[in-house]
């Protein structure tokens, strides 16, 4: 463990940014980001979905400039343009999931634009792939440096981006969020990597969710919570209790109430939904005028279910009921058929043709409906989607212009037209109010509860908590593939829900 | 079912409750890997057809591979050898050019203008001037690739036409014969050396120092990088456009060097010099074993990919075959590429899946 930061005698300070700010149009991305990394630590860094800690990241990776802020390198100011910049001055980040040269040898991955050269000024392949060997000695693994990188898993990933950080002599080993994607056994090979790694004295940033890999790896914890810094402890000093109380402390009161519905019959039934390497035993029910929130943190398995619920994925085992029927697996057509809805976490990829006209979208899922021989009747659909964009309120010019010209929040809600269109009892929505500011916020808040009353059955998948709380009937935590946890409304609290998709069961 | 899905997301771990992931990636080394290698070379296939289809050939009508059997397919396949390595470097930045079919037929008529007006031009000079006017005629292309961001396939489909057009209307009616070259020019594709012709042995030379090029320096590679992941090679900081604008530059500078070259080996130029080559180029490198989608495959696979297709046509002659099942049999030659292709990326996406599934 790290001796008191109080303490004389502590480590030099490796990187330090404070107060860093940085606002993407009206989006304030991070507010105050603080963090210090010293030489030969290990230095965790916590927050809910959206706390800016992503966005801290990529300021200190070259991949943001900071709007202001103090950005130091080992005492020195620094302002990075670029990635290069960034590596040049020792910092090297690991992401979740690497970006390797799938059709290149592991030993060209790491080497990629500084290969060792041999006789007549060209690459040798054979120094190459000794100078990789020699690395992953010294992270103590084995992974044949002559393979191509495709089919690698993603911890052996991380393993050659480690190792290429340590060939390109990083002072600041920054790793967002590495053990997301890892086994058990992975996960300890990483850790006794990072350990060698401080005590060669390298300064690194562990960010994870899970307070166990947390408490036991790291030496110091920094806490963000809504863009901004809230506090640094030493490990040892602390609970687990105080960082979920500094990650999700805030009011929360009454921001997004929903009216109360009737709440009918259960529209969706799913019982015992399984899929291999992605979730497990998923038992749920929706019921008409519900709205239920399948909590979690970002990578718990929630679009999963969801897209599997709806037929995008398949699943092997369990059942799907829909109106007490078994719902067919792997359609999507078949569940909009049975009156089901899905609004999808990315509008821009998945919810909307960005180019064609308001009035196309709306009309997009029902155009048969409104073609007569195969032919679309042009006046028909602009009427239909007129008068759902009125009850919605879309704000465009006009149902013509393309829906790209239009805000996110108003973008949104041309999604849920879409679906509304089709007179759905049951939507699915993922990630209702990401990216949307937040005034619009309330007002699809609005619109999602206005539905439930109508007796529409709604799960709603969101990673914001004050969203689950205001909105939610009921709350199901998702935790690494498996549902963790059932909240009623009253149950349902910031910490009841962290702590369901945090900490494993067995430490509950 | 969709099982190549891969933005599943495996929901990872309790510290000791993994269990040890399959250990592909630690296989022992020794002779097995040796075979292990050579099979999976990706070269192998082509080369393996080429011998077949040679060996079968000879075997049924041994003039095949007299002397002169041997000195005409080296000559047929010469051009197009060239024309594959250019091709090749290119495609494996995943880009393509269709354009060289027409940089081809421009750089042939220029040749023959050149001799047409000037006879006394010394031969490595109008070479030289042939592979620059290439360069430039590539440049544009590699100019338009990177700066207007608009897919490869598109930009070289309009430059092909124009490059056309413009042949069309410099030559006009005009075809310039090999009587109007002098008789040291056509030489080059007559005299041998060894057996091998003068402009074949040219083109062995210029395909070694593409290969070598693409292999062993860090230009070279960075061209296999960009074209296996172009967005990991930008968050690198890899000169991207730099390069790839260099690809299309030595892709055109090489159907310069072959637009020359046919001047030699053909009777007549004109207008109409080199149309429908492109596509023959693109599958001579796709069969050669360059993944049409970049990053892998190399230069000398594609000109045994070229030599392959313009083999076959001979064969099919000497077979006394008829010669219109050659495009079938080139066809069939494009699709077996590609689903050798397709199922070792499958095997591969799989065990990746599988590695990934662990507890949950």
């Amino acid at each position: 463990m790290q001796t008191d930061p109080d303490l004389q005698g502590q480590p030099p300070v490796a990187l330090s940014l404070a107060h860093a700010a940085k606002t993407f149009g009206p989006v304030v991305a991070l507010a105050d980001g603080t963090i210090e990394i010293r030489e030969g630590e290990i230095h965790a860094l916590m927050g809910e979905n959206g706390a800016g800690k992503s966005t801290l990241v990529k300021i200190l990776a070259g991949l943001h400039q900071p709007d202001s802020g103090d950005f130091r390198i080992a005492g020195e100011p620094v302002s990075f343009r670029n990635v290069a910049e960034s590596k040049a001055a020792g910092v090297s980040v690991i992401y979740q999931e690497p970006t390797l040269f799938p059709d290149l040898t592991v030993a060209e991955n790491i080497f990629v634009g500084r290969q060792p050269k041999g006789r007549l000024g060209l690459i040798s392949q054979g120094e190459m792939r000794r100078q990789a060997a020699a690395l992953f000695g010294q992270l103590g693994v084995a992974i044949d440096p002559g393979r191509v990188a495709e089919g690698l898993s993603i911890a052996d990933q991380q393993i050659i981006e480690i190792a290429k950080a340590i060939s390109l002599d990083a002072k600041v080993l920054i790793m967002d969020e590495p053990t997301a994607a890892l086994s058990g056994v992975e996960v300890d090979r990483l850790f006794a990597v990072a350990r060698g790694l401080r005590d060669q004295g390298t300064g690194i940033m562990f960010i994870s969710h899970r307070f166990e890999e947390v408490f036991a790896l790291c030496d110091r914890i920094t806490v963000m919570r809504d863009g901004k810094y809230v506090s640094t402890h030493v490990t040892e000093d602390v609970s687990v209790d105080r960082i979920v109380r500094e990650m999700v402390g805030r009011d929360i009161a009454e921001l997004f109430p929903k009216e109360a519905a009737e709440i009918g019959a259960p529209v969706l039934s799913v019982r015992g939904l399984s899929r291999a390497g992605v979730f497990r035993d998923i038992n749920l029910e929706v019921r008409a005028g519900e709205i239920v929130a399948l909590a979690g943190l970002v990578g718990a398995g929630r679009t999963e279910v969801a897209r599997a619920v709806f037929g995008i994925d398949p699943y092997d085992s369990g059942e799907v009921l829909f109106g007490g029927k078994p719902l067919k697996g792997g359609s999507p057509q078949a569940a909009i058929a049975a009156g089901m809805g899905f609004v999808p976490e990315d509008r821009r990829k998945q919810g909307l043709v960005m180019d064609l006209s308001v009035a196309r979208n709306v009309t997009l899922t029902l155009r048969k409906r409104f073609a007569r021989a195969g032919l679309i009747n042009g006046r028909a659909e602009l009427r239909a989607a007129e008068e759902w964009s009125r009850r919605l309120q879309v704000k465009a010019g006009s149902p013509e212009h393309a829906v790209s010209t239009l805000s996110g929040g108003n973008q949104q809600k041309v999604v849920l037209a879409k679906w509304l269109a089709t007179e759905p009892r049951f939507l699915i929505i993922d990630e209702p109010t990401r990216g949307i500011d937040v005034g619009t916020k309330s007002e699809v808040h609005r619109l999602i509860s206005d539905l439930a009353g109508r007796g529409i059955a709604i799960l709603m998948i969101s990673s914001e908590l004050p969203e689950v709380l205001g909105m939610a009937d009921r709350v199901l935590v998702m935790r690494e593939g498996r549902i963790s946890a059932e909240l009623s409304r009253e149950e349902a609290s910031p910490e009841s829900v962290m702590h369901a998709a945090t900490v494993a069961a067995a430490t509950n | 079912m969709d099982n190549t899905n891969t933005d599943t997301r495996p929901a990872g771990a309790q510290p000791g409750a993994g269990r040890p992931r399959t250990a592909a990636t630690r296989k022992g080394a020794g002779g097995k890997d040796a075979l292990a290698s050579l099979l999976k070379l990706r070269e192998l296939p082509v080369i393996t057809a080429l011998v077949l289809l040679v060996a079968i050939t000879y075997l049924n009508n041994p003039l095949f591979l007299s002397p002169q059997g041997v000195k005409d397919l080296l000559l047929n396949a010469t051009i197009m050898m060239i024309l594959a390595a250019g091709q090749a470097v290119v495609i494996i930045t995943r880009n393509v050019d269709l354009s060289v079919g027409s940089i081809l037929g421009l750089v042939a008529f220029g040749t023959g203008s050149i001799f047409a007006a000037a006879p006394g031009m010394p031969i490595a000079l109008v070479l030289l001037i042939g592979i620059a006017f290439g360069a430039v005629l590539g440049s544009v292309n590699g100019l338009l690739v990177t700066l207007a961001k608009v897919p490869a396939l598109v930009i070289t489909l309009g430059t092909l036409y124009v490059y056309r057009g413009l042949n069309n209307v410099w030559a006009g009616g005009t075809q310039y014969f090999a009587g109007d070259r002098p008789a040291e020019f056509g030489a080059l594709s007559v005299d041998t050396f060894l057996g091998i012709p003068l402009i074949t042995l040219l083109a062995i030379a210029v395909v070694a120092a593409v290969a070598i090029y693409m292999a062993g320096t860090r230009p070279g590679r960075d061209l296999y990088a960009i074209g296996s992941e172009p967005d990991a090679a930008k968050l690198f900081g890899l000169p991207v456009s730099k390069r790839v604008f260099l690809a299309f530059l030595a892709n055109g500078a090489l159907a310069g060097l072959a637009g020359v070259l046919y001047a030699s080996r053909f009777n007549s130029v004109g207008a109409t010099t080199g149309t429908g080559m492109e596509l023959d180029v693109v599958a001579a490198a796709v069969v050669g074993g360059v993944a049409i989608f970049g990053g892998s495959g190399s230069v000398v696979g594609a000109a045994i990919g070229a030599m392959l297709l313009t083999t076959i046509t001979s064969s099919l002659t000497a077979l006394r075959v008829d010669k219109f099942w050659q495009q079938a049999i080139v066809g069939v030659l494009i699709l077996a590429a590609i689903v050798i292709d397709r199922v070792a990326s499958l095997r591969s996406a799989k065990k990746l899946r599988i590695s990934e599934a662990r507890n949950v």
